[in-house]
């Protein structure tokens, strides 16, 4: 976090309770930062608000409400960021939901939660957050993508492609806000140690902490150097194999 | 039950590694459902791991890793009162209570425990002749039953079972959130004198005369007989009051990512270790001033230190011995130690105070404690530290059920005779644990 920025930062959070947003979020509390918490349990919004106040956040606003059901995405932004002061120097979109892929095979009420969830509803919040920055002529829209866009595969097509979708989508916001102050950032993860996670046997190397995560996100969005940034950085190369197994190799895996 | 994973969890000590059914929840409302899953099978909630021996196991059953819950919940920067949940580190809120000019009543020798850890063991730190073990600072505590659902607890309200959880080792439920007093610092620096002495009775002298110093603790070397033998460095400390309120960087410098060859730690490094220890310590200026972390946590600098015995694991055990036995037991205890040819290689040696615990479990007394650190050789090791339990039951003490993981059932009983009718009475019916079934039976 750089010490040379001596105004309170003013961040919104979208999806608050993700294992990786709380880790980014008390970052920014240690240095006193402003912020909004968005999800739907209220109940645990206010234990995260009172956690992040208690770290020195100057404001810690609960924010409970679904995300990924509203009517008008970009006044809801407005408000938030009314609520912050007017001004955003970040706006963070965590949310996400693994959903089921075998249920969304046969039942399209499934099928199309994981596509409001992870791409629709999304899409709506970084193409508002957008207009905000652009503005503004400054801050930073960061959403989280996975490696699971980079190839479908049978076992999570659905969820690939809605995360594809939102790479796609956040690439492009990047390229509209190059000309000006804004900046926006699509991080595709791997493998992570979180909720969302937890049912998976995990160990080995490519299993990253959410923590340490976090203090990389808390870095590239001091520093935006590109829209596309793979985390951790060892998955760039590894995606770019499984990019190019030729499918009849592929066709045989189970992945 | 999705919620649950099979998995391998290993005590900090390394022997005894067991497959259990673990559940990690992140949220308060999710504790008592989770607990609900178990049933009527037993269960155990366990922190950081850093216990050494079966206390933190439960083999094939059970546990509930509490490190998800890890919320402050409320911190009075005035009053200096920490309430959180039970899964918060000292490491984590020593981030935030050391800024603002507050500490922990007393500190274990590692921050990477729980809050709950804490209180389950209720831990002790350099300054028990002044401060007590951390049970003297709780003010409340949350605590999940399995038959009677969340209760508030504190000395006056529910106080047995307020005192058999202190010290309680996860038995009485699950310790959601405890609430602290905490002190004031002046710096996160202390004034740190080392002073070496030559022997036990050098060690007394030097305890007897530093009462007045908060801290105190002394590393003894326990490896070189003869004349060599209790011979080691007296350390006295105090909080400066110059220095800024900075709180340690946090993460590890070094971590060790694999297991040394047993062979590594033998009789021959043991003595050539502790006689270079002893040197280069000889040799520091006598005063000097050290933040925090380095006065109460040197070996956190350096992760999984425990791997440095090998795969086989080691036993750390520690005992108290009163008042008026202590000179010759501690001397007793290290003849035959050396005789073995066992050593050890950090061998601490306090003083406790008299100041008592609510705690009905809880480890320190006032007398001196001896913590050593033996290398599993398996029946070699068992039957020197069975020579060392009879030594500490002639002398009226007691082990410490955190460290060894071995503990015989007659020894625990003799040690917490006083306490533990009224214990037992708390105990949570669907909780228990590898070390509770071993001195239970």
């Amino acid at each position: 976090m750089s010490g040379k920025n001596t105004r309170t930062r003013r961040i919104v959070v979208l999806g608050a309770l993700s294992t990786i947003a709380e880790a980014v979020a008390r970052r920014y509390a240690a240095e006193g930062a402003e912020m909004v918490l968005a999800a739907r349990n209220a109940e645990r919004l206010g234990q995260l608000k009172d956690d992040l106040t208690a770290r020195g956040s100057a404001r810690a606003l609960a924010w409970p409400v679904d995300l990924a059901a509203l009517d008008d995405v970009p006044a809801e932004l407005a408000r938030m960021a009314e609520a912050l002061g007017g001004e955003v120097d970040a706006v963070l979109l965590f949310y996400g939901t693994l959903g089921d892929q075998k249920l969304a095979e046969k039942d399209s009420a499934e099928l199309r939660r994981i596509m409001a969830v992870n791409f629709a509803s999304a899409a709506e919040w970084c193409v508002a957050a957008a207009d905000v920055l652009e503005r503004q002529d400054h801050g930073v829209l960061l959403a989280v993508s996975s490696v699971a866009g980079d190839r479908g595969r049978q076992s999570n097509y659905l969820y690939g492609a809605a995360k594809a979708g939102l790479a796609v989508l956040v690439e492009g916001l990047g390229h509209r806000l190059a000309a000006g102050g804004g900046r926006a950032v699509v991080i595709k993860l791997g493998f992570v140690d979180t909720a969302m996670t937890a049912h998976i046997e995990k160990g080995g190397p490519l299993w990253a902490k959410p923590d340490a995560i976090a203090q990389q996100l808390v870095r590239i969005i001091d520093k935006p150097r590109r829209p596309v940034i793979y985390l951790p950085w060892f998955w760039r190369p590894i995606m770019a194999v499984i990019r190019n197994i030729p499918s009849s190799i592929f066709h045989r895996t189970k992945l | 039950m999705g919620s649950f994973r099979n998995r391998q969890f290993s005590p900090w000590g390394r022997i005894g590694r067991a497959e259990h059914c673990i559940a990690r929840p992140r949220f308060r409302d999710e504790v008592p459902r989770t607990l609900a899953d178990c049933g009527d099978h037993d269960v155990l909630p366990v922190g950081l791991g850093r216990s050494y021996g079966d206390t933190v196991l439960n083999s094939g059953k059970y546990l509930l890793d509490m490190t998800g819950l890890d919320r402050i919940i409320a911190f009075d920067r005035d009053a200096g009162v920490l309430r959180a949940e039970a899964g918060l580190s000292l490491d984590a809120a020593l981030g935030v209570i050391v800024p603002a000019g507050w500490y922990f009543a007393t500190t274990p020798g590692t921050r990477f425990v729980t809050l709950g850890g804490a209180v389950a063991n209720d831990v002790h730190g350099k300054n028990h002749h002044s401060a007590g073990s951390i049970g003297c600072s709780v003010r409340r505590i949350g605590l999940l039953r399995s038959d009677g659902g969340e209760v508030e607890l504190d000395r006056q309200s529910r106080g047995d079972l307020f005192r058999a959880t202190i010290g309680g080792l996860g038995l009485t439920g699950i310790i959601t959130w405890v609430e602290l007093d905490l002190v004031r610092i002046p710096s996160a620096d202390l004034i740190v004198e080392q002073i070496p002495f030559d022997n036990v009775a050098g060690f007394f002298e030097l305890a007897a005369a530093s009462q007045s110093h908060e801290h105190t603790v002394a590393w003894l070397d326990c490896a070189n007989r003869g004349r060599a033998l209790g011979r080691g460095i007296f350390q006295r400390a105090d909080w400066s009051g110059q220095g800024a309120l900075v709180a340690h960087a946090t993460g590890q410098k070094v971590t060790l990512g694999f297991d040394l060859p047993s062979v590594a730690l033998n009789g021959l490094t043991m003595r050539a270790f502790n006689a270079l220890y002893w040197r280069v310590q000889k040799a520091k200026p006598t005063l000097a001033r050290r933040h925090y972390a380095q006065f109460f946590y040197p070996l956190d600098a350096i992760g999984q230190w425990n791997h440095l015995y090998g795969r086989r694991g080691f036993y750390q055990y520690q005992c108290v011995i009163p008042p008026e036995a202590a000179e010759s037991a501690v001397t007793e205890l290290l003849l035959q130690i050396t005789a073995a040819g066992a050593g050890s290689f950090l061998a601490v040696l306090k003083t406790f105070g008299r100041r008592g615990s609510p705690g009905l479990l809880s480890f320190p007394r006032e007398g001196a404690t001896l913590a050593l650190d033996f290398p599993n050789r398996g029946a070699v090791t068992l039957r020197l530290l069975a020579c060392l339990d009879a030594i500490v039951l002639e002398a009226g003490g007691r082990l410490y059920p955190a460290k060894d993981g071995r503990i015989p059932a007659h020894v625990f009983r003799a040690s917490f005779a006083q306490g533990l009718e009224t214990f037992v009475d708390q105990i949570d019916p669907a909780f228990n644990s590898d070390f509770w079934r071993r001195v239970s039976t």
